[in-house]
């Protein structure tokens, strides 16, 4: 293959994948805190009738 | 040969740590707008299941955060230009401003539509409003037209009661709009107090705040009738009679500090030692409004942990 046509490819720092995954933690925490928002935001409004099933 | 560079793809500043991220959300902002709230929300005569309650102030308090990240993204160019503001992660180069602009979007659609669902619709259209408003009408609009830009942008700031309050009941009253005119008339002593101290970088930026525009005197002058306006609506709640005897007594007392803080500042112009009261004024003001809600949200966890308060 012709080396004009490879992409050339971005070499992060090791400073810069550090943060990069501080950053992937950090989004990984905030979906799951929503997990549990919307969990509790259902529970509290459901209350017991989350057992009702339709007949 | 690629089509597209680095810069364009943003990977040059290709290294915001999740505590610029935090930076964005104006944390010190974000305090005063938890604590608003919650006195908004305690107010109210109905109580809001507890979880409920917790889910929403974080909204309330997200949204806040998000303003901030949307007014760090829109205002770069001139925070770049002021000591100040200079270190913030977009002006500094640690995030590119789309990163800021597309994080202060998400959070505040999530922190609205959380709000709407955990609480009422009400209260989310008033937070949204409140992200829109401080964003478009002061950030974009009034902050670098006229030195009247805290006065009227400061509704943004004194909303957060009110959505507290709307929280809860699902409605507005009389009690949560005093607290919202506390802090409207709170802002412009308390900003200008500050402007005073900094006004070479608000010049420097081009920011037509009220000491650049109408000079320290004048400034002094609308700081101290201000002061004289807030003093008695600050004790509005306990006249009402929707805050207790404490309340009453730690608002006369504050009021009297903000009229002779803002007398002092009045009266000293010259100098470092104007700046020094200005910037003690400053802080005093602060203080003064967190004693104030302090003892608002302490009357009212004794009232309800005793059962004073159905």
């Amino acid at each position: 293959m012709p080396t004009d046509l490879v992409q050339p490819v971005i070499k992060l720092t090791p400073e810069q994948e550090k943060r990069r995954r501080q950053r992937n933690i950090a989004i990984a925490l905030a979906v799951g805190a929503l997990v549990v928002i919307f969990y509790a935001i259902t529970v509290v409004k459901l209350g017991p009738n989350v057992f009702l099933r339709p007949e | 040969m690629s089509l597209i560079s680095e810069t364009d793809l943003g990977l040059a500043e290709y290294g915001a740590a999740p505590v610029d991220f935090l930076a964005l959300l104006k944390p010190r902002v974000m305090s005063l707008v938890v604590f608003t709230a919650v006195a908004g929300l305690l107010l109210a005569p109905v109580p809001l299941n507890p979880v409920l309650g917790f889910i929403s102030i974080l909204a309330i308090a997200i949204g806040a955060g998000a303003s901030g990240a949307l007014n760090m993204w829109y205002d770069a160019d001139i925070d770049r230009l002021m000591a100040r503001t200079a270190t913030r992660p977009v002006p500094s180069g640690r995030m590119t401003g789309n990163e800021a602009l597309a994080f202060g979007l998400v959070l505040s659609c999530f922190s609205v539509m959380t709000l709407g669902l955990a609480a009422n619709w009400l209260a989310a259209g008033l937070l949204a409003f409140t992200i829109l408003y401080y964003v478009v009408v002061y950030t974009m609009w009034l902050k670098r037209k006229t030195p009247q830009n805290i006065v009227i942008g400061g509704a943004a700031g004194a909303l957060p009661p009110m959505v507290g309050y709307a929280a809860a009941t699902g409605s507005l009253s009389l009690s949560s709009l005093v607290l919202f005119a506390i802090i409207f008339v709170w802002t412009p002593p308390h900003f200008w107090s500050l402007a005073l101290v900094k006004s070479a970088d608000y010049g420097r930026a081009g920011v037509p705040m009220a000491p650049n525009v109408w000079g320290p005197d004048a400034t002094r002058k609308q700081i101290l009738a201000y002061a004289i306006l807030l003093a008695p609506l600050g004790m509005a709640p306990w006249l009402l009679g929707f805050a207790g005897p404490a309340y009453g007594l730690v608002s006369a007392l504050g009021g009297i500090g903000m009229i002779c803080g803002c007398f002092m500042v009045y009266r000293n112009r010259e100098g470092d030692r104007a700046k020094k009261i200005a910037m003690r004024n400053f802080g005093f003001s602060i203080l003064y409004l967190f004693a104030l809600f302090a003892v608002l949200v302490a009357e009212r966890i004794v009232a309800i942990s005793t059962g004073a308060l159905i």
